[in-house]
């Protein structure tokens, strides 16, 4: 550096004129170093610009294949909804409903039986005698009137009437008696008739109200087929509360295979050894998490056949009489399991045991551990949880095809974000570089303002001259 | 910390249980063989209740398919008739536990008949030792010697051998001062330096542990 101040005998006289040229050069190629800045920064913010575009365009196909993928997962999940509510009307329907001829045949014997005691109840008992009063009149006639053979004669007559009014008044009695009777036996009828209405009036009831969810679904059903935003604000959120919820009973679901895991990998190595590794991990642990994993593998393959869940098309597609074959296998299976992981659990409380007496012997004890007496219900407890473990597993194939659901549209949605903050950043470099560019070329210009002071008196002053010739002309 | 095992054990299936197996870090066996040497000579032979202490220890220490042997220390150790004890342990855990048991029973029944030796033939145990464990072929060895480290050969025996201790761990217990060290104690670092010289000079790693309350960095 110190050779530069050496161009003259004076070193403050060459700073200066180091300066002068320095300036001079800068203010000569001004332009060219303006431009230049100029074109620099616009090409960054031309490729910002066009990164930011590009990014916006996969950001946009790939909303709107989120949307497709949106669409169809809701259809599927409408879809198999409004199946089970029909399957639902079906089953109402053929329990509850099939017996709809013998109903009615019933109700139609009980409507006839009614209306036969009706009929027998409205026959008219027969009437009391009405001429009673007049024999009666013509009984009390005094003998003395000289009418005393006709009083004889009368008396007889009184004596068959009353005898005949007797019986016609216990005849009365009795079709009176037959009549309640037959209403009496209409009641039964009427409540039997009344029951089985209710209970039709129920099911029907239930129907109607199933047709009312039915007609719901369907609604949101035509929306999503239409594609309408309020269902894809619906099927979003559906999908952000599945995907959560689900991850949650899945993290319930770890813990509970890691509580299995450590029942079953300490026994496990006196199956497999306890010392063999692979990969760097104890066998016998690997042998353990190969098991609980079979173990859910089973799990997936019962949810699949009972058609609880739908991950693999191809066990839904089987015919019938081979899904409850791996119905019955994969329950068998599993129960085997359960039954290794409670002997396995059970093996384990005796290998503690076993431990803790070869500790106390090399510590100089006796080897016999105190026996509380209550060994038992932590052996029991060990082995209800290897046994039920297995099979509470197996419910995790409902969580685990909501999360794999949801987890698609969630990511969709996370790689949706993304793009869009990486358009937005890089539009904001765009426009950050291309001010930029201003910003250098007026640093640029800061050394030379004597120059471009200068320059600016006399363009002034230039203009000032040819306005004068101007005004003078 | 489960979890994190569980979630480890789960990629390392993922990623293919055979390669891992496959790779050459497998090879190396991972088990460890101690071969322990207890000095009978004399008074020395009080001391072997302490030795028995030790023996539980690493006893506790040791795991499933490990080696451990305990021999004594006579006029001529250089023999296997002198091994009090030894087992190679089991892979199963129920196993290993009535082998300690039973290895544990055999050195207290010999520590409570022992008799005193006349003579002291480190180097022979020390040779038995190896050769021992080098038959075994564990993946790490030890040679535990409890003794003074005096050395007190019989007339005829030959022990002027220099043995090869590459990979060897060679740990001297309970190193006692005895009375002559207490007079002149170079005797006693003499005798340690030279100790220490002969192993390492064959590629062996020497320790020396006098305070036995703290046997934790033994294995």
């Amino acid at each position: 550096m110190s050779f530069l101040l050496a161009i003259t005998p004076w070193p403050v006289a060459s700073a200066l004129l180091w300066i002068i040229l320095v300036t001079a050069a800068l203010y000569l190629i001004r332009t060219t170093a303006h431009n230049t800045i100029q074109a620099a920064t616009e090409g960054l913010h031309r490729s910002f610009r066009l990164a930011s575009k590009a990014i916006t365009r996969s950001e946009k196909n790939l909303a709107a294949r989120n949307r497709e993928v949106l669409l169809a997962a809701g259809r599927e999940a409408k879809e198999r909804i409004i199946e089970r509510e029909f399957d639902r009307i079906n089953d109402t329907v053929r329990k509850e409903l099939a017996n709809y001829s013998s109903l009615h045949r019933a109700l139609s014997e009980s409507i006839d039986r009614i209306d036969r005691d009706h009929q027998d109840a409205v026959d008219v008992p027969p009437d009391p005698p009405g001429w009673v009063k007049a024999v009666k009149t013509v009984a009390k006639m005094d003998a003395k009137d000289g009418r005393a053979h006709i009083g004889e004669i009368l008396s007889h007559i009184h004596k068959s009437l009353v005898k005949a009014h007797k019986e016609a008044m216990s005849a009365y009695h009795a079709a009176s008696a037959k009549r309640h009777k037959s209403l009496r036996q209409m009641r039964p009828e009427w409540r039997l008739i009344q029951q089985s209405l209710s209970a039709v009036g129920k099911n029907v009831d239930s129907l109607l109200g199933r047709s009312v969810t039915i007609d719901r679904h369907m609604d949101e059903y035509e929306q999503i087929v239409a594609g309408q935003d309020r269902a894809i604000s619906v099927l979003s959120s559906s999908s952000l509360v599945n995907f959560f919820v689900s991850a949650f009973v899945l993290a319930i679901a770890i813990g509970g295979a890691t509580i299995n895991f450590s029942l079953i990998a300490r026994p496990m190595a006196e199956m497999v050894g306890g010392n063999s590794v692979i990969g760097g991990f104890q066998t016998s642990d690997i042998a353990a998490l190969v098991i609980i994993l079979v173990e859910i593998s089973m799990g997936l393959f019962l949810m699949e056949s009972l058609r609880i869940t739908r991950l693999f098309p191809v066990i839904g597609a089987l015919p019938d009489k081979m899904r409850v074959r791996m119905i019955y296998i994969t329950f068998s299976i599993l129960f085997l399991l359960a039954g290794v992981e409670a002997g396995l659990a059970y093996m384990r409380e005796v290998l503690m045991h076993d431990e803790l007496a070869t500790s106390a012997i090399l510590r100089g004890g006796t080897g016999a551990t105190v026996a509380t007496g209550y060994e038992w219900i932590t052996t029991a407890a060990q082995m209800g949880m290897g046994f039920i473990l297995p099979f509470a597993l197996t419910f995790v194939a409902i969580p685990m095809e909501t999360f794999v659901h949801s987890l698609r549209t969630v990511v969709g949605m996370m790689a949706i974000s993304f793009l869009r903050l990486l358009s937005l950043l890089f539009r904001l470099f765009g426009n950050v570089s291309l001010y930029l560019g201003v910003l250098l070329k007026q640093i640029y210009d800061l050394p030379l303002f004597v120059p471009l002071w200068l320059e600016e008196r006399t363009l002034k002053k230039a203009g000032n001259v040819g306005i004068a010739q101007r005004a003078t002309q | 910390m489960r979890l994190l095992k569980l979630a480890k054990l789960t990629t390392v299936a993922m990623l293919g249980l055979t390669l891992a197996s496959c790779s050459s870090e497998e090879d190396k066996p991972r088990n460890s063989g101690v071969y322990m040497l207890l000095d009978t000579s004399g008074t020395y032979a009080e001391e072997l209740v302490k030795a028995e202490h030790i023996i539980r220890f690493t006893l506790s220490r040791l795991d499933a398919t490990d080696t451990f042997a305990v021999a004594r220390i006579d006029t001529g150790s250089f023999s296997e008739k002198d091994i009090i004890a030894k087992a190679s342990f089991d892979d199963r855990p129920s196993a290993v536990n009535r082998q300690k048991r039973l290895f544990a029973q055999q050195v207290s029944e010999f520590v409570e008949n022992v008799q005193p030796a006349r003579y002291t033939d480190i180097t022979g145990g020390l040779l038995q030792a190896v050769e021992y464990l080098n038959e075994k072929g564990t993946g790490s060895k030890t040679i535990l010697i409890f003794s003074d480290l005096k050395e007190d050969l019989e007339a005829g025996y030959l022990r002027d051998i220099d043995v090869e201790l590459e990979g060897f761990d060679v740990i001297a217990l309970n190193v006692t001062k005895l009375r002559s060290d207490n007079m002149d104690p170079r005797e006693y670092l003499s005798r340690l330096e030279d100790w220490q010289g002969r192993v390492e000079k064959t590629g062996g790693h020497w320790r020396v542990i006098n305070d036995l309350d703290g046997l934790d960095g033994l294995l």
